[in-house]
């Protein structure tokens, strides 16, 4: 490989490898708020060096890119920042807007969460990059285009030549994060600081980025500060990892021993909670009770003690402070108790946060014996392609829908997965848009909706309703829960005394209270307004709920609590679930069947455990395969099948199988076979008992 | 491109037709033109009356389809507006006006756009410092008060002292002779009407400007532009400001370009016959020519207005051109 000074033209100094880069201790920053100062970080220590990436894990409201922010010097002008940011031997803190600007993008490199938002929408990114460059490197207008097309390939952006002058919008999530990721290395800094670099981002899309951030790192060979909430990212990517809770580290070490022995019960919870895809049977997950506490004014003590099951008084008026486990040792924690776990008649970590029960299921008759509560039959949704603000004019058509069959029967779940643009949301939304005219069926209980006249059609809403992804923006910020819960039964003709009468139900059936219904959605964590959602689609006594991605938005605290919920709800009233998700371990841990789609098709389809086990689509396979497990150790022993390129347009789908142009099976067959792939659309063949894959040369692979 | 540009002027022609159409009906039948002869003193007999407005095709005597036939085919046929009710050129008036007003309102259009947008964009970066309550205050003050009042306001403020700081009745004063003076007398003349006519818009753009560039500050894109390096002012500048603009963009080109007609109080105070004047003398004077040609020009330039406001919103963004 080439030298990075080479690639990057810059000569740098650089530090020699493993010594400190980026100190801070002590950082301590509030803002003003309506309720008090919010003390966002309070006291934050942690040493980056040289060629090392350091996670710092936490879920939302722990002060994470708060810190990252204080870091870069961008924090807002009412910001209060005390302790120390050094880069080097240079003091960051207090330095001026000017003396700061020379430090940014040069010495820090910065790539944030929404690379669509992150990129100024109306200059081309080419325009972006060279201004990146041209702000601390002496380069004309044509040096720097050039290096700028240099940078665009080095983070794989294909025919740089060609697309260095498109805007924003026109490149995919992945090409604009890849995009952000040459802009933080232009100027080969010695700290990178990724804030959330994946998130909003699909897991194919995901292993892309981080095998570019990866490369990035070893090309400029900058210390990456890597700020997330994903611990699967964390396992692959991190060398050490400092663990946040309410403004502090609460934990720090190697990523090996914070994944394998971890001291803290918050970690110990963390790591508990997540779903994971290399999990056997379906379990419950376990919760941590419980929501982080307000920032503006922390009880005494430790600020988990109150979710805490292990707390003893002394949590509750004497805060921990971060200590090594051992004398000398990295691995440092604050807990009062962390001696005490995992020691020799202490407490242990397994169990130590209660696991529910899981649901007893009636073990009931077999599948095909069960009736079917939705029946969807080649359904097709065809948009027409618009073009031009000031004329428009159809220019194509984007196939989001491309026939889809499958059945839900009752008491089970079916997960529809698949990347943004595979055509699931659409599926969900002519699904529940009775009323459209479409093409294929939709049948409901058995009554094809499409002959339904309207009084048909409203009895049929009782029994499918809907939970939104956004608990927030799904429930009217001007309506008291109870009325909330009411509106379903009122338009249902139900009188008042029997609504009365059934919202206290309600709040109970999801784990709320019945004095709940007083108060504003506004008054609940995310969670609780998720289980608002759900005792609301639970109102008319359902058969069928669609779940749009009800858990994505929350913390992985909380999601276990929402996906054990709908568990339980499932067993006792004997729910169907259409569950539209496109993380594939929540999906392991609540749904029956699978059906994973791709460019407007189901690619593959069947039980859970077969498709997971033995996937046998290729596509099925990459998408198992980048989702990353919270294990270090497993996940550097993986590999990865890291799909290239993104989605094609629905509009422009290619022919014979839609998978060919990304397929890595594809690639490896004999010219002979793959002409079969180039004109002949593979239909789905039956694999076994309940499991189908849309693929010429279907085979299974393991990939876990 | 070319097509739809033709398809969508076409539709443009239509629409200006029925506009026209409707406006030449109303005026003719509730204007009475001959009112301005009856009620001369001494009156002229009526007979002649008659006949002189026969000539102008403003006769009530004659059916109103007939005069419409006239009106339009004159207008088609041979681009002619007809006469006035006093046998003037509505083609000459209305030639004459819209220079008036294109010189009246070109300073104080650009002006405001500009000071409009700056002053909202400096408001943002300051919000809730005390200049930018001042200036709400202020602005809403200023939105507040009808521009009559502004307008007769600054007249007072002016003659305050001894006599006139700058002469403002009309576009220049005639006792001035030789093209540089005239010149330098317009432009003295200019200075009032302006001010009024920039003391309306420079609050109402920089009340959006300030809203769409509050949003704008919060951008992530914004913060990207530091995190590469560029010290605050410079990334407000280069990156918020280019971006906040867009939205306003449309509001700005409506407003500059409606005003041709729409600064009829300006220019009935300070005496300049422009547009704005004539679409309220015209009514006021039962000139039912007049109406249908400032109906005509009106319906015009709404339509240019929204033609204008997409093409520049296409070139300010690159998200809707493709």
């Amino acid at each position: 490989m080439t030298h990075p000074t080479a690639v990057l033209g810059v000569p740098t100094s650089r530090p020699a490898a493993g010594s400190p880069v980026l100190t801070v201790s002590d950082l301590r920053v509030s803002f003003p708020g309506e309720a008090g100062r919010v003390h966002a970080v309070r006291g934050v220590d942690f040493t980056l060096h040289a060629g090392e990436t350091l996670a710092v894990v936490g879920e939302s409201g722990s002060g994470k890119s708060v810190t990252a922010t204080a870091v870069l010097g961008l924090l807002p002008d009412d910001a209060e920042v005390s302790g120390s940011v050094r880069l080097g031997d240079r003091e960051l803190l207090g330095l001026s807007d000017r003396r700061m600007s020379a430090i940014r993008g040069r010495d820090i490199g910065m790539v944030f969460q929404d690379p669509l938002s992150a990129l100024t929408p109306v200059f081309s990114v080419g325009t972006q990059l060279v201004e990146a460059l041209r702000i601390h490197q002496d380069l004309t207008a044509a040096q720097a285009r050039e290096r700028a097309l240099e940078l665009l390939d080095l983070v794989g952006i294909p025919d740089p030549r060609r697309r260095v002058d498109a805007f924003p919008h026109e490149f995919s999530g992945g090409m604009r994060q890849r995009a952000m990721i040459a802009m933080a290395i232009a100027n080969d800094p010695e700290v990178i600081i990724a804030d959330e670099p994946t998130t909003a981002l699909d897991v194919t899309i995901q292993a892309q980025v981080l095998e570019v951030l990866r490369k990035a790192q070893e090309v400029t060979g900058a210390a990456i500060l890597m700020i997330t909430h994903d611990l699967g990212v964390v396992a692959g990517m991190a060398d050490r990892v400092v663990v946040m809770y309410a403004g502090k580290p609460v934990e720090t070490g190697t990523a090996d021993e914070l994944f394998a022995t971890p001291r803290m019960p918050y970690t110990i919870g963390l790591l508990g909670s997540v779903p994971r895809l290399d999990a056997g049977d379906r379990t419950a997950l376990t919760p941590i009770e419980g929501t982080p506490p307000s920032m503006v004014d922390l009880p005494a003590g430790c600020p988990f003690a109150a979710r805490c099951p292990v707390a003893v008084d002394r949590c509750r008026t004497e805060e921990p402070a971060l200590r090594a486990v051992t004398t000398g040792a990295a691995h440092a924690t604050a807990c009062h108790r962390a001696q005490e776990i995992d020691a020799p008649g202490g407490i242990p970590s397994p169990g130590m946060f209660p696991t529910p029960a899981s649901p007893r299921r009636p073990g009931g008759l077999p599948r095909a014996e069960r009736p079917e509560v939705l029946r969807v039959t080649n359904l097709t949704k065809h948009f027409p392609l618009l073009r031009g603000s000031v004329f428009k004019h159809r220019v194509g058509t984007v196939r989001a829908v491309d026939g889809v069959d499958f059945d839900i029967r009752e008491g089970e779940t079916l997960a529809l997965v698949g990347e943004s643009g595979c055509g699931k949301t659409t599926t969900m939304l002519q699904i529940l848009d009775l009323a459209g005219r479409r093409a294929g069926s939709v049948a409901v209980l058995g009554k094809d909706v499409g002959r339904l006249d309207g009084r048909g059609r409203r009895e049929l809403r009782r029994d499918l309703q809907v939970v939104f992804q956004d608990p927030m923006a799904s429930l009217d910020s001007r309506m008291p829960v109870g009325d909330i819960l009411a509106e379903p039964l009122r338009t249902h003709g139900w009188d008042r005394a029997r609504i009365a009468g059934r919202v206290p139900e309600l709040l109970r059936l999801v784990g709320l209270l019945p004095e709940h219904a007083e108060r504003y959605p506004a008054e609940f964590s995310g969670g609780q307004r998720q289980r608002i959602g759900i005792a609301r689609a639970l109102a008319l006594d359902p058969k069928l709920i669609v779940l749009d991605e009800p858990v994505s938005a929350l913390d992985v605290s909380i999601q276990a609590g929402v996906i054990n919920l709908l568990d339980e709800l499932q067993a006792e009233l004997g729910l169907s679930y259409l569950f539209i998700a496109h993380d594939l371990s929540v999906i392991r841990h609540i749904a029956d069947r699978v059906a994973v789609m791709y460019l407007g098709r189901i690619v593959e389809a069947g039980d859970v455990e077969d498709v997971f086990a033995r996937p046998a689509h290729p596509y099925t396979q990459a998408l198992l395969s980048a989702v990353p497990l919270p294990d270090p150790r497993k996940e550097r022993q993986r590999r990865r099948i890291i799909l290239q390129g993104d989605l094609p347009s629905p509009a422009d789908t290619p022919s014979g199988c839609r998978f060919r142009t990304r397929c890595p099976k594809y690639r490896d067959l004999a010219p002979a076979e793959s002409g079969r792939c180039d004109t002949e659309d593979p239909a789905a063949g039956v694999l076994g008992e309940d499991h189908s894959a849309a693929c010429h040369f279907a085979a299974a692979l393991e990939v876990l | 491109m070319g097509r739809y540009l033709l398809r969508r002027l076409g539709n443009y022609a239509i629409l200006v037709f029925i506009a026209a159409s409707a406006t030449y009906f109303l005026a003719s039948f509730t204007l009475h033109p001959d009112i301005n002869y009856l009620s001369k003193n001494p009156r002229p007999p009526l007979h002649s009356i008659y006949t002189i407005l026969h000539g102008y095709n403003l006769d009530p005597h004659t059916p109103v389809c007939l005069r419409y036939w006239r009106w339009l085919t004159g207008i088609v046929l041979h681009g002619d507006f007809g006469r006035t009710y006093d046998g003037a050129s509505v083609n000459t008036e209305l030639g004459r006006r819209v220079l008036v007003s294109t010189e009246l309102l070109f300073v104080a259009t650009v002006l405001g756009a500009v000071g409009g947008v700056a002053v909202g964009a400096w408001n943002a970066l300051r919000q809730y410092r005390p200049s930018d309550r001042v200036s709400t205050i202020l602005s809403y003050v200023l939105l507040a008060t009808p521009v009559v009042v502004i307008a007769v306001g600054l007249r007072t403020l002016d003659t305050a002292g001894d006599g006139p700081l700058v002469q403002y009745i009309g576009m220049y004063d005639p006792k001035v002779h030789g093209t540089l003076p005239v010149v330098l007398n317009n432009l003295e003349h200019l200075v009032l009407p302006t001010l009024t006519l920039l003391l309306a818009q420079i609050p109402f753009f920089s009340r959006y400007q300030r809203s769409t560039m509050l949003d704008v500050l919060g951008s992530d894109f914004l913060r990207t532009a530091r995190a590469k390096g560029l010290r605050r002012r410079q990334a407000v500048l280069r990156h918020g400001l280019r971006t906040a603009v867009i939205p306003v963009m449309p509001l700005v080109v409506y407003n500059v370009v409606l005003l041709f007609t729409g600064a009829t109080f300006t220019e009935e105070i300070y005496g300049w016959h422009g547009m704005g004047e004539w679409l309220v003398d015209s009514i006021t004077s039962n000139d039912v020519n007049a109406v249908a040609a400032v109906a005509i020009f009106t319906a015009g330039i709404v339509l240019i207005a929204g033609l204008l406001s997409d093409l520049v919103y296409a070139a300010l963004d690159p998200r809707v051109r493709t």
